[in-house]
């Protein structure tokens, strides 16, 4: 197993990370030294076994449709980069006038 | 004896009898933390104004007659706990930043029981890692030799309760994140059964995997932070409602007759002697103290590698899709347009390891690779739960070294993944079962401490906590400290 350039670029840009492409070589050495290990896997036999997804096999909880939080925007917004009127500023995202 | 010299246990005494009074205690320790951690960086942020103050009302209290269970103790909090108004870093570049609006239920349920907090700690970033080398805030020195690392990711609360710079310390273990660096610091350290402490405000790395626990000096002190910290919480949907016993009460347990399996999968392993031997010494106490020893088989534990680093990644990948630099956290320079925000904020605010777990992750969930990876590695961890299930029926807990060796230089197994990933093998299986796990030292090589693994049952931390504390009553290994 091991990752071509392409596929590498594919998933930097599916997880919105930009790579150097002077770091291919070394980094894509890393991931398919962790992509080789994976193959372990396919010695299991896994036929009827069903998949895993949790550790504790618990329905999932309901609680009645209740308000639980009080607005407390300006306190969750002190933290943000960028902030106008209550609202989180961004570059603009549609071309117009002005 | 000096004030920090004491354990958990006898602080809380010593407060109780007015013997010392908490400020007096919390003033020890942050004058400690100035003289000593800055050659082995365990904090990221002392909170000396806050702790004073919390001393001060625990005093208060005890003066009253109202003292609280935990009043007046002085501990840290691992970074990836949010501490409401306080910086919550977990690590990492991209909440360099970041004060949390709230605080987390461990937090918040410490606090109300009068615990003083001293800081918060070091880790490795967004607790990926094992050595504490990937922090955004440098590395953590291990106490014991600062040219070793301390383990990771817990590698700050771990450094910082072994240089007696907090009473004790809370800390989240994934795959060893606690168990590791206690094995390496020489300390206890507990990691309960999923969902038996509220993941609520604990930074999320792999939600099916990550569990709050406790890093100590004994189990007892570990057994009575565990208590204040466990039971339901309905802000999280994967607490258990389920009662918490008494533990500090649960450890003095008689253990005659404790079944204890040893999985013959594990001690095939390449390991030093050193280890071996160590651990069999180990067992022979245990054969003293009245245990049974069994062996047991793990058919599918050569599985449990790979399948932890197809799913850690994975969920890491989309739970770490929330840092866009748009509502809290690190934004980069000048952003060209909005994709561009996206990607050099996220480029530039992770480091290297968290880069490169993103990416497996993405490349396990993307199309034509989900069968053959993800939902492969789920039906793997079904085996190997399995594996534990049928263990059970046999022997009570299960016993092996925590780690394949004492603790390595820095920058050692830095640039090497694999090597780095192999300091879990013996701690990832527990996580991927859900199972509670705990770690105590059990002999030393070279000037640096080696731990003892104990897995149990799910909901049997008390087993594992009485099964750590009277070998602690036998043996001296927990009551060594560095020299500083």
């Amino acid at each position: 197993m091991s990752l071509s350039d392409k596929e590498l670029k594919e998933i930097a840009y599916l997880a919105r990370i930009n790579i150097d492409e002077n770091s291919f070589p070394a980094l894509k050495g890393q991931l398919d030294q962790i992509l080789g290990l994976f193959e372990k896997l396919n010695s299991a036999n896994t036929d009827d076994i069903e998949a895993m997804s949790h550790p504790l096999n618990l329905s999932q909880p309901t609680r009645k449709d209740e308000v639980t939080e009080i607005n407390q925007r300006e306190k969750m917004q002190e933290s943000a980069p960028l902030v106008q009127s209550g609202l989180f500023l961004v570059p603009k995202v549609i071309e117009g006038e002005n | 004896m000096e004030l920090h010299e004491f354990t958990l246990k006898q602080q809380l005494d010593g407060l109780r009898n007015s013997t010392f009074s908490s400020v007096e205690l919390t003033q020890n320790y942050l004058k400690r933390i100035k003289s000593k951690d800055p050659s082995i960086n365990s904090y990221i942020t002392v909170t000396e104004e806050l702790a004073l103050k919390q001393a001060e009302d625990a005093d208060d209290r005890y003066s009253k007659g109202k003292a609280l269970t935990l009043d007046g103790i002085p501990i840290a909090h691992k970074d990836i706990f949010c501490t409401e108004d306080v910086l919550t870093t977990c690590g990492s570049k991209m909440l360099s930043n970041f004060k949390a609006p709230y605080s987390s239920t461990v937090v918040s349920k410490l606090f109300d029981q009068g615990v003083v907090m001293l800081g918060k700690t070091n880790m490795d970033e967004f607790a990926m890692g094992s050595s504490n080398e990937t922090s955004f805030f440098g590395e953590v020195k291990n106490p014991w030799n600062l040219d070793y690392v301390p383990g990771g990711s817990s590698g700050g609360s771990a450094a910082c309760v072994s240089a007696r710079l907090a009473s004790a310390a809370t800390a989240t273990d994934t795959g060893g994140s606690i168990r590791q660096p206690a094995a390496l610091c020489g300390l206890t350290g507990i990691k309960p059964t999923y969902g038996r402490v509220s993941r609520y405000g604990m930074i999320a790395f792999a939600s099916s995997l990550d569990q709050g626990g406790v890093l100590a000096r004994t189990a007892e002190d570990a057994a009575i932070l565990l208590a204040n910290m466990s039971g339901h919480d309905p802000k999280d949907s994967t607490s258990l409602n389920i009662e918490v016993p008494d533990y500090p009460k649960e450890i003095s347990n008689d253990i005659s007759g404790l079944k204890i399996g040893l999985p013959k999968e594990f001690f095939e392993q390449e390991m030093p002697d050193y280890v071996r031997k160590s651990t069999e010494e180990a067992i022979e106490v245990y054969k003293d103290l009245g245990a049974e020893i069994e062996e047991i088989s793990f058919p599918n534990i050569d599985l449990s590698l790979p399948v932890y680093y197809v799913l850690a990644p994975a969920e890491c990948s989309a739970n770490l899709s929330r840092y866009d630099g748009v509502r809290y956290g690190f934004r980069c320079e000048e952003p060209k347009n909005l994709e561009d925000l996206y990607m050099r904020t996220r480029s530039e605010g992770f480091g290297a390891e968290v880069k490169r777990r993103i990416l497996i992750g993405t490349y396990a969930l993307s199309a034509g690779y989900y069968d053959a990876y993800y939902l492969k590695a789920q039906k793997c961890r079904r085996l190997i739960a399995n594996d534990f299930t049928e263990a059970f029926k046999s022997v009570d807990v299960i016993l092996s070294p925590t780690t394949p060796g004492t603790s390595f230089k820095a920058g050692d197994k830095k640039n090497d993944p694999i090597d780095m990933y192999l300091q879990d093998i013996f701690t990832i299986p527990a996580n991927l079962a859900g199972l509670p796990g705990i770690s105590f030292p059990c002999g030393s090589y070279n000037g640096l401490p080696l731990g003892l693994q104990l897995v149990g049952n799910s909901l049997e931390e008390g087993k594992l906590l009485s099964a750590a504390h009277h070998f602690q009553e036998v043996t001296n290994w927990h009551k060594e400290s560095p020299e500083l």
